[in-house]
C-alpha cells in the first residue's frame, strides 16, 4: 500500500520537477551569459583563447560554406563583366598608355635614387613580408567591424599586422588563432588610424564610427582641406607602417570631416597582411623562420 | 536484432541533431562574406528565425543548453562580446516557450506575425547589450534595416525549415 502511494507520487512529481530543471538551466545559463560578457569586458586571457578556439574549428566549415556564396559573386561579376567589357577595354588602353610613360618615369626615378642613396650612405627602410589569405567571415552586422581570415600563427600572423587588399588599407589583425585571424576594420568603433594628409603633410588621426566612412580627428585647425585629398598611415604609434593608402576624404565641412576608404568591400574577398615588423618584440625578420606562402613585397604583386 | 535496433537508435540520435545542426549552420551562414557592398551590415538574421522555428515546433529538440552553445559560437564568429549573444538567444527561447500554446498549430500568418513581434525584442536586447559592451549608444539604422530584411525573409528560412522537419523528424511529440 505504502509502496504504490510513493510510485503514485514520484509520477505526480515527475512534471513539476521538470519544469523546475528547465527554470533551474534557464537561470543557470543566463547567470553564466552575464558572467562571461563581464569577463568579456574585462579582457579575460582565457576568453580570448575559448573564443579563438571556437573560431578555428568552425573555419573549415566556414571555408565550405563561403564557396558557392563566392561562386555566385562571380557568376554575377562574370555578367557584369559582358555589358561593359567595350568600354572597360577602351579605358584600359588608355590607362596602359599611360602607365607606360610612368614605367618609364619610375626607372628613371630608380636609377636616380639608387646613385643618391649609394652617394648619402642612405639606411634602407626593412623589406615588407606579407601573407595573403582567404576572408572566410565577413561579421558585418551594425555592432561589430571584423573579419575572419583564414590564416593564422602557423602562418606567421602576429596581432597588430596591418591588412591591406588592392593597395587600400583594411585594417589591423586584433586576434590570432592557429589557423584563423581577426581583422578590426578601420571602420569599427574602436579602430584609430594615425594618419596624414597627403597633399600637406599634416598629421591627423583616423576614427572608425561603424559606418562606412570614418572621421578624421585632429587635424591642425589652419590645415587646408577639401574632398579628394588622398589620406595616408603616418607610421606613428608604431601599428601601421608608413605610406599604407587609407581612403580619401569624402566630406570637409566645418565640424566634421568624413574619409572615404580606398578599399572596396564589396570584393573583399582576399585580404594581403603585411609583416613591417614594427612591433620590435620579435627578432628582425632573418632570424624568424620564412614559411613556403611569404613572399617578399615586389617579387609576388 | 541488436545490431539493428542500435541502428535505429543511432537514427532517431542524428535526427534528434537536426534542429541544432540546422541553426549552427545558420548561425555560419549569417557570419558569411557578401559579394555586395553594405549587404554584410544589414545581413538577415537567419539563425533567429531558425531558433524560432524550432522553439516552436520542435522545443523539446532545442534544449537551453544547446541554445546557449549556439549563441557562443554567433558571439566567437561575430566578435561579440562573449554571451551576448547567448543571452539574446536564451531570452527568445524563454518567450517562445512561453508564448508557444498562440503559436503552434495555428496558420503561417499567425506563426509569422508571432516572429514579427519577436524579431524586434531580439533585437533591441542585442543592440543594447552591443552598446552596454562597446560603451557608447551604436546607430541603430542599419540594425533596423537587418530586422525589416529579417522579418521578410522569414518564409524562405522556414520553408526550408519545413523540408528538413518533413524529412527527418516529424511534427512534436511532446
Amino acid at each position: 500500500m505504502a509502496k504504490r502511494n510513493a510510485r503514485v507520487s514520484v509520477a505526480g512529481l515527475a512534471v513539476p520537477v521538470r519544469v523546475w530543471a528547465q527554470r533551474f538551466a534557464f537561470l543557470g545559463f543566463v547567470a553564466l551569459s552575464f558572467a562571461l560578457m563581464l569577463l568579456s569586458k574585462a579582457e579575460s586571457s582565457g576568453i580570448e583563447r575559448m573564443r579563438l578556439a571556437i573560431v578555428d574549428a568552425v573555419s573549415p566549415i566556414l571555408f565550405v560554406l563561403s564557396q558557392p556564396v563566392q561562386a555566385v559573386g562571380q557568376a554575377a561579376d562574370s555578367v557584369e563583366n559582358l555589358f561593359v567589357v567595350y568600354e572597360e577595354n577602351r579605358q584600359l588602353r588608355d590607362e596602359n598608355a599611360r602607365l607606360v610613360q610612368w614605367v618609364q618615369e619610375a626607372r628613371r626615378l630608380g636609377v636616380e635614387n639608387a646613385t643618391l642613396r649609394a652617394q648619402l650612405e642612405y639606411v634602407p627602410d626593412k623589406r615588407s613580408q606579407f601573407v595573403t589569405a582567404r576572408v572566410v567571415a565577413d561579421t558585418g552586422g551594425a555592432f561589430f567591424h571584423s573579419l575572419l581570415i583564414n590564416a593564422g600563427s602557423r602562418q606567421f600572423i602576429r596581432r597588430g599586422q596591418a591588412v591591406i587588399w588592392q593597395g587600400g588599407l583594411i585594417g589591423r589583425v586584433a586576434e590570432v588563432g592557429e589557423r584563423t585571424s581577426r581583422v578590426l576594420l578601420l571602420t569599427d568603433i574602436n579602430s584609430r588610424i594615425p594618419v596624414v594628409v597627403e597633399s600637406t603633410g599634416d598629421r591627423a588621426i583616423v576614427r572608425g564610427d561603424n559606418s562606412s566612412r570614418p572621421v578624421l580627428q585632429f587635424l591642425p585647425g589652419n590645415s587646408p582641406i577639401s574632398p579628394g585629398d588622398r589620406i595616408v598611415t603616418s607610421g606613428h604609434g608604431g601599428v601601421y607602417p608608413p605610406g599604407l593608402v587609407v581612403g580619401a576624404v569624402a566630406q570637409a565641412s566645418d565640424t566634421d570631416i568624413t574619409v572615404q576608404p580606398f578599399v572596396d568591400w564589396s570584393r573583399l574577398n582576399q585580404a594581403v597582411i603585411l609583416d613591417y615588423g614594427v612591433d620590435g618584440i620579435l627578432p628582425a625578420p632573418e632570424q624568424v623562420p620564412v614559411a613556403p606562402a611569404r613572399r617578399t613585397l615586389g617579387t609576388g604583386q | 536484432m541488436n545490431a539493428l535496433s542500435g541502428f535505429t537508435l543511432i537514427r532517431r540520435w542524428l535526427r534528434n541533431l537536426v534542429p541544432v545542426t540546422t541553426t549552427f549552420l545558420f548561425v555560419l551562414v549569417g557570419q558569411l562574406p557578401l559579394p555586395l557592398p553594405t549587404l554584410s551590415d544589414v545581413a538577415p538574421a537567419f539563425a533567429l528565425i531558425s531558433l524560432y522555428y524550432w522553439a516552436v515546433f520542435r522545443p523539446d529538440l532545442m534544449p537551453y543548453a544547446a541554445v546557449f552553445g549556439l549563441g557562443i559560437v554567433q558571439d566567437a564568429v561575430a566578435g561579440a562580446p562573449f554571451g551576448m549573444y547567448a543571452l539574446v538567444y536564451l531570452l527568445v527561447q524563454a518567450l517562445v516557450l512561453n508564448q508557444r500554446r498562440f503559436i503552434a498549430g495555428k496558420p503561417f500568418w499567425v506563426f509569422w506575425s508571432a516572429f514579427a513581434l519577436v524579431a524586434p525584442i531580439a533585437t533591441f536586447a542585442a543592440w543594447i547589450l552591443a552598446s552596454l559592451a562597446r560603451g557608447t549608444f551604436l546607430a541603430p539604422e542599419t540594425t533596423l534595416v537587418a530586422l525589416v530584411m529579417t522579418i521578410i525573409l522569414f518564409p524562405v528560412v522556414a520553408w526550408l525549415l519545413v523540408h528538413a522537419q518533413r524529412r527527418f523528424i516529424g511534427m512534436v511529440e511532446a
